[in-house]
C-alpha cells in the first residue's frame, strides 16, 4: 500500500505528460511529430528486426568500458591523493581545470587520437567519469575521522591492513557516490558520442533514424528508451549504497 | 619497584600558549589512577602526551623505563566518542588489533571469549550503527582488552553516555579488571567516577595545568560513594577545584 501512494503520483504526471502529448500531436495535424502510439509501433519495429538490442548492447558495453577503466584510474588516484598531501597538492589543481571541460569538448580530440572506432567514445565516457571519481575518492579520504585513524595507529597495525581494514571501508560509501556520479554522466556522454560517428548505439539510432527519412517516431522512441535505462543504471547504483558495509555512512 | 608509567616534567605549548606546564608523576603496575582537572584544562593534550600521539616540547615519558615515542598496542586508549569501526561488524572489531599469525579461528574465538566477557554475546555479527552507546563502549573496551595491552588510557571514556549507563559501565569496567589486572589510567571531569573507580586520584590545575594535588583511595570495591570518608574525600578534591 505504501509503495503504491510512492508511485502513483509519478505515474500520473508521466500519463498526463501522455495525454498532453497525444492531443497537441492529433490537434496541430504534424506529419513529422509521431504520436505516442506511433512511437509504440516504431519501438516494436526496432525489437522485431533485432536492431534495438544491437544499439543497446553498444551503448552499454561502451559506458560499461569507459566506466570500468575509470574505476581502475580513479580509485586509486583518489586514495593516493587522499593519503600523501604533496599528490593532492601537485594533482587537484590540473584535475580541476580539466573536470569542468565538457567532455563533448573532447570529441574532435577523440577522433583525431582514436579514430571513429569504439576507442572514441570509450575514451570520451572515461575522462567523462574519471574526473568526479577522483576528487570525490580524495574527499572521501580527507573526511576519514581522526578518531579511527588514531585507534588504527594505537593497534599497531601494518600499512596494508590499515589500507584494506580502514581507508578503503571508510572511503567506500564517498565512492560509491562518486561511482553514482560518473555513471550518470558517462551515460549522457555516450549517447552523445555516438551521434558524431559511429554506426551502433543508441545516439546514433537516433541521428541515423532522423537523417534516413525523418523517423521521429524512431527519435522518439530512442530517447525515452535512453530515459528509462539512465534510471536502472542510477537504479543498480542505488543498490550498492544499500550494502551492509556502507550503511553506517548513509543511514542515519 | 620501577614505576609502569613515569611522566617527567612535560611541557606542551600551542602556539606560544602553555597547556601543560610542567606534569610530573608516575602509575605503578597495575595501579588504577585517575587524573581530575576542570574542563580546557588540557587533560586531553596531557592523556595524548602519555599514549604517544604527541611529544611534549619538553620532559619525557618512560614506559617500564623506556621512553615512549609513538603510540603502540602495549597501552590502548579508549576515548568520550569512541573509535569501533562502524564498518566492521562487532567481531570483525575485536579482532582488528590481532596483528600476529593465530588462525583465523583462534582469532574469532579471542574475540569471541571478550565480547561475552563484556555482555555482547550474541551481537558479534551486528555492525556498530546496530548497537546502543552501552554496548558500543563494551565493544570498544573488548577490543582494548582483546590485544591484552599492559595499559588502559581512558580519556572521559563514559561522559557521552546518559547517567544510568554511565553508572552502569563504572560496575562493568571494575568487574572486568577483577577479571583481568590492568595498569589503568583515567581522566575525566567526574569526580565521583574518580573516587569509586581509581587508587589514587591526581587533580589538576586550570590550564596551564600541572599537578596540584594527590589524594589516596583505600576503601575496597565495591564503594558506597555515600559513606562518610568518600563524602569527605568528594569535599576535598571539589575544594581543590574551587568549588
Amino acid at each position: 500500500m505504501e509503495r503504491l501512494n510512492k508511485i502513483w503520483p509519478p505515474l500520473a504526471v508521466l500519463t498526463a505528460i501522455v495525454a498532453v502529448w497525444w492531443y497537441v500531436v492529433v490537434a496541430t495535424e504534424s506529419l513529422i511529430f509521431p504520436t505516442p502510439a506511433q512511437v509504440v509501433t516504431g519501438t516494436m519495429e526496432l525489437v522485431e528486426d533485432g536492431s534495438l538490442w544491437e544499439h543497446i548492447g553498444a551503448s552499454l558495453m561502451r559506458v560499461g568500458m569507459g566506466f570500468s577503466l575509470a574505476i581502475l584510474v580513479a580509485v586509486p588516484t583518489g586514495l593516493w591523493m587522499g593519503r600523501v598531501d604533496g599528490a593532492f597538492r601537485t594533482l587537484n589543481p590540473v584535475f580541476q581545470i580539466l573536470r569542468p571541460i565538457s567532455p563533448i569538448a573532447w570529441i574532435p580530440v577523440a577522433i583525431l587520437w582514436f579514430g571513429v572506432g569504439n576507442a572514441s567514445p570509450v575514451f570520451l565516457i572515461f575522462i567523462a567519469a574519471v574526473f568526479p571519481m577522483i576528487v570525490q575518492t580524495a574527499a572521501g579520504v580527507h573526511t576519514i575521522e581522526k578518531r579511527y585513524l588514531r585507534a588504527a595507529e594505537n593497534f599497531g597495525v601494518s600499512r596494508s591492513r590499515l589500507l584494506r581494514q580502514v581507508i578503503v571501508p571508510a572511503v567506500l560509501p564517498e565512492i560509491i557516490v562518486g561511482m553514482r556520479i560518473s555513471l550518470g554522466v558517462a551515460w549522457l556522454v555516450v549517447v552523445a558520442a555516438e551521434m558524431i560517428a559511429l554506426r551502433s548505439g543508441l545516439g546514433y539510432l537516433i541521428i541515423d533514424s532522423r537523417n534516413a527519412g525523418n523517423r521521429y517516431d524512431l527519435v522518439i522512441a530512442g530517447m525515452i528508451i535512453i530515459g528509462l535505462i539512465g534510471l536502472a543504471l542510477d537504479g543498480i547504483m542505488r543498490l550498492l549504497e544499500k550494502l551492509k558495509v556502507v550503511r553506517w555512512r548513509y543511514g542515519r | 619497584m620501577d614505576a609502569k608509567i613515569s611522566v617527567n616534567q612535560i611541557k606542551k605549548n600551542f602556539n606560544a600558549l602553555p597547556v601543560v606546564d610542567g606534569v610530573d608523576f608516575s602509575v605503578a603496575d597495575g595501579e588504577f589512577v585517575a587524573i581530575v582537572g576542570p574542563s580546557g584544562c588540557g587533560k586531553s593534550t596531557l592523556m595524548k602526551i602519555v599514549a604517544g600521539f604527541e611529544r611534549p616540547d619538553e620532559g619525557s615519558v618512560n614506559i617500564d623505563g623506556k621512553p615512549m615515542t609513538r603510540p603502540s598496542p602495549k597501552g590502548i586508549v579508549i576515548s568520550q566518542h569512541g573509535s569501533v569501526f562502524p564498518w566492521l561488524t562487532v567481531q570483525q572489531n575485536l579482532m582488528f588489533g590481532l596483528n600476529g599469525d593465530q588462525q583465523h579461528g583462534e582469532k574469532a574465538a579471542l574475540a569471541d571469549h571478550y565480547a561475552e566477557m563484556v555482555g555482547l554475546k550474541g551481537f558479534e555479527n551486528a555492525y556498530p550503527h546496530e548497537l546502543s552507546g552501552g554496548m558500543l563502549k563494551r565493544a570498544e573496551i573488548a577490543r582494548a582488552l582483546v590485544v591484552k595491552p599492559e595499559i588502559l588510557y581512558m580519556d572521559e571514556p563514559f561522559s557521552a553516555l546518559d547517567a544510568l549507563m554511565n553508572l552502569k559501565m563504572r560496575n562493568e569496567l571494575l568487574r572486568v579488571l577483577s577479571e583481568e589486572r590492568h595498569t589503568v589510567l583515567l581522566i575525566t571531569h567526574d569526580v565521583e567516577e574518580a573516587i569509586y573507580l581509581a587508587d589514587r586520584i591526581l587533580v589538576l590545575s586550570a590550564r596551564p595545568t600541572r599537578i596540584q594535588a594527590s589524594f589516596k583511595v583505600e576503601q575496597p570495591h565495591p564503594r558506597k560513594l555515600s559513606t562518610p570518608e568518600l563524602q569527605q574525600l568528594k569535599e576535598n578534591i571539589l575544594s581543590q577545584l574551587g568549588l
